[in-house]
């Protein structure tokens, strides 16, 4: 592995920073969407429900491209590690794609059912849960290491499911019900901005709760990843991990206590996010598929990385552009009395 | 069933309910785009009402184009993972380009033109609706040019049975591309233009929003008039360069069993794959000839020609590729009838015209799902013709799994997207009618306001009955 130099080796690296880029963007973006539909059961009332739809709405879908890209990229860029991962996680994943249907039509069908939109606050907020847990036993199956034979996967459609997957769901489900709660403090008003806050404080300690776990639990299962971060120098050059997450911590705590502090929140449970995601890169790094197929392992055809990676310089930029010009255009809090008249 | 089947009949489910919504939305779209064009220009109302009541209409057959269309895009890789290492340096990029031109910039304008009615000037929506327009032609542009290599390869070479892009210019723009990009778009803008003119068509009968109904009319008819024709060419041009690199697909096509002297053309027949015969055949002597080589007495390669294993099956493709022939001339016949009553000045008041329209807005799905029947059918028994065959291309699954997640699909499809067909009918039913003037011109200082977009509709639904 070592042995390689040049394109052969710098390539499958830009191309996992890229990767990993788009999936971290779908994380925190769809990840605060998700997150209203997941608190959806604890708004039960109509208006607030309204608010809550209203305040993503406009955005929901430019997020959700994010997942696609994650997924071509993947293909694109690594299509042996994407044949290997996409059999082995194949029950979550398609349960995951049958919960966004539901979850993406409840945008527009709720407003055209109106008065009869009942079920469709339920499909958009079992969707967003079913989803966000799919996720997360995605990515704890993924780590948990996959079977096998030939370069093909050899495993059962259950192989994802274990104890350690099914937490990371519940750490995934918490987190991005603190994305949503902290998107509705930044972006609502009134006796919602104030109920969001009460929810965030609560889901904060969860969020927090599972980061310790999922730190604990992972080095302890594994050996691997354990001696990354517990040997030295390594300890010395990845505290700035831990740190940080106890400073945004505190952030998002302030910041919620305090009423007139309405960005804060968010922006440090993003961070958060984040850095959750880079300890996490940091652990499996080189491999997509721990732990036998790294990025180099799983590399398309260089000219194919290079075509690709020359159209993503040119048009990323671009649709960066266009998104923050949508996300200023409806900048703002929603107000209660908007939307019906 | 074994697993290969089953992976098949999964793609072919959920690819064509997908491409039902994108199918409209990429006229529709560029029809939203002219009237708010036609607003700006002529200041007319009415013009910006029909967009508004079609953008709302949008927006639901979006939302299931998106929910529809993820799966697709991870289906390559839970179903046909063998595929997607074989094809993946090649394929992958084309798919990736879609992503980065097309679907990034159809999504994040959708939000502008659904929301942005109240906080942005009108140009700015009108080329929000452009971009759109744009964007899912582009769209069209790379996955067709990704289905038109697994038809026709070129500009790769294979190593350890692998593709590697050579060229990517010969790659993209592969032998089948061009004529099947042509007729795609060809085919969507004309399914767009039938359920327009059908909607206009069902105003009219009932004297409902005259101005709009006469509009949508005139543009249905329009687009019939000229693309019908068109599309006739196109498809005559496919078929020639798919005689030229799959002749197989068009033995199949044409039921032609074996090449004994100049090819009849075969209207009706019943294939006998046992047999290799046709029962109850009703052919002209000559005319597969004439049409397929421009010659009278040109022969064909017929199936017998293709070893056993490189055949496809020909019912499907055999019945498919005429229902579709037989709805293309239809709305050749539609089209051209409308634009003599337009030109005679009755086109609003023959009813039995506005009756037949009223009826053909299915017919472009029809079609259109009729074609890919035809096309991909053809490809059989490959995946990309000539390089991998679909039974060495699937993930290794078996088939319990298999048969699960297609129970799944064909239940939360038929479910949800029936559901959604349903609300865009009782959008239709009750018209353009309603505050889309009074709203835009509330001078809303607050930049976050998001009007959902079938909100007012909702509203009217509840005081107002449909009107057809």
């Amino acid at each position: 592995m070592t042995a390689l130099t040049g394109a052969p080796y710098w390539l499958p690296l830009i191309c996992a920073a890229v990767v990993g880029f788009a999936v971290a963007m779908y994380i925190v973006l769809d990840g605060f969407d998700l997150g209203i539909g997941i608190l959806f059961p604890f708004f039960p009332r109509e208006i607030d429900r309204d608010q809550m739809m209203n305040s993503v709405a406009p955005f929901w879908d430019g997020n959700e491209t994010w997942l696609i890209l994650g997924g071509t990229g993947l293909l694109v860029t690594f299509p042996h590690a994407y044949a290997v991962i996409m059999p082995a996680l194949y029950v979550p994943l398609i349960t995951m794609l049958l919960a966004l249907v539901f979850r993406g039509v409840a945008f527009e069908f709720r407003w055209v059912a109106k008065p009869h939109h009942a079920k469709w606050d339920i499909a958009f907020s079992a969707g967003s849960i079913v989803a966000a847990l799919c996720q997360g036993f995605m990515l704890g199956g993924l780590m948990g290491g996959t079977r096998i034979e030939q370069g093909h996967f050899a495993g059962g459609p259950f192989d994802w499911l274990t104890p350690f997957s099914l937490l990371c769901g519940l750490g995934l489900l918490v987190g991005y019900a603190l994305l949503g709660a902290t998107w509705l403090v930044m972006k609502t008003a009134g006796t919602l901005e104030r109920r969001a806050r009460r929810s965030a404080h609560l889901l904060l300690i969860g969020v927090l709760g599972f980061i310790v776990l999922v730190s604990v639990w992972t080095p302890l299962e594994f050996a691997r990843i354990g001696a990354r971060w517990f040997s030295w120098p390594n300890m010395l050059y990845l505290s700035p991990v831990p740190l940080a997450t106890a400073f945004f911590a505190v952030a998002c705590w302030r910041g919620l206590a305090s009423a007139r502090v309405i960005f804060s929140p968010f922006y440090s449970a993003v961070a958060l996010f984040i850095l959750a995601y880079i300890g996490l890169v940091i652990s499996v790094m080189p491999y997509l598929v721990p732990p036998s197929i790294s990025i180099w392992d799983a590399a398309a055809a260089p000219s194919s990385q290079r075509f690709v990676l020359v159209g993503m310089a040119i048009l990323v930029p671009f649709i960066l552009g266009y998104t923050v010009f949508v996300y200023y255009t409806f900048r703002g809090k929603v107000r209660a009395d908007e939307g019906y008249h | 069933m074994n697993a290969v089947l089953l992976a098949r009949l999964q793609f072919a489910f959920t690819i064509s309910v997908h491409i039902i919504f994108p199918a409209f939305t990429i006229g529709l779209s560029a029809f939203i785009a002219t009237l708010l064009i036609l607003w700006q220009r002529t200041g007319r109302e009415h013009f910006h009402r029909l967009a508004r009541f079609w953008t709302k209409i949008f927006a639901v057959s979006f939302a299931m184009g998106v929910v529809s269309g993820i799966p697709m895009s991870y289906e390559f890789g839970s179903n046909w993972s063998r595929f997607s290492e074989v094809a993946g340096n090649v394929v992958g990029p084309m798919i990736g380009y879609e992503v980065l031109t097309a679907f990034f910039l159809e999504a994040t304008f959708l939000g502008v033109l659904l929301f942005g009615w109240a906080r942005t000037p009108p140009w700015l929506q009108a080329t929000a609706a452009v971009l759109i327009a744009v964007g899912t032609a582009m769209s069209a542009f790379w996955i067709l040019s990704a289905n038109s290599w697994m038809q026709t390869p070129a500009g790769h070479v294979m190593r350890g049975g692998i593709a590697y892009p050579v060229d990517w210019f010969a790659i993209i723009f592969n032998p089948s591309f061009p004529y099947r990009l042509a007729h795609m778009l060809t085919a969507a803008y004309l399914t767009t233009s039938l359920v327009v003119l059908a909607v206009g068509a069902r105003y009219l009968l009932v004297q409902a929003f005259k101005e709009e109904a006469r509009t949508m009319m005139r543009m249905g008819v329009g687009m019939l008039a000229v693309l019908g024709p068109l599309q006739l060419l196109l498809g005559d041009q496919h078929g020639l360069n798919t005689l030229a690199h799959q002749p197989a697909k068009i033995a199949a096509m044409e039921a032609h069993w074996r090449d004994t002297g100049p090819m009849d053309l075969v209207l009706f027949a019943l294939p006998d794959e046992h047999a290799k015969v046709n029962r109850a055949a009703i052919a002209i002597p000559h005319l597969g000839s004439l049409i397929l080589t421009h010659d009278w007495n040109g022969r064909v390669p017929a199936l017998a020609d293709f070893a056993a294993n490189a055949q496809p099956r020909v019912t499907i493709i055999f019945f498919a590729f005429r229902i579709m022939v037989g709805i293309g001339l239809l709305l050749i016949a539609l089209g051209l009838t409308g634009a003599l009553l337009w030109w005679r000045g009755r086109l609003f008041t023959s009813r039995w015209y506005l009756r037949a329209a009223g009826w053909a807005w299915p017919l472009g799905f029809i079609a259109i799902l009729a074609g890919w029947l035809t096309t991909e059918n053809g490809r059989q028994p490959y995946v990309i013709y000539g390089i991998l065959r679909t039974q060495d291309a699937t993930s290794p699954i078996a088939a319990g799994t298999v048969a699960a997640s297609l129970a799944a699909f064909v239940l939360v499809y038929g479910v949800v997207f029936s559901i959604g067909i349903y609300y865009m009918r009782k959008m239709i039913r009750h018209g353009p009618r309603g505050a889309a003037i009074a709203t835009s011109a509330v001078p809303h200082a607050l930049p976050n306001q998001p009007l959902a977009s079938a909100r007012e509709s909702t509203r009217e639904s509840r005081a107002e009955p449909p009107v057809i």
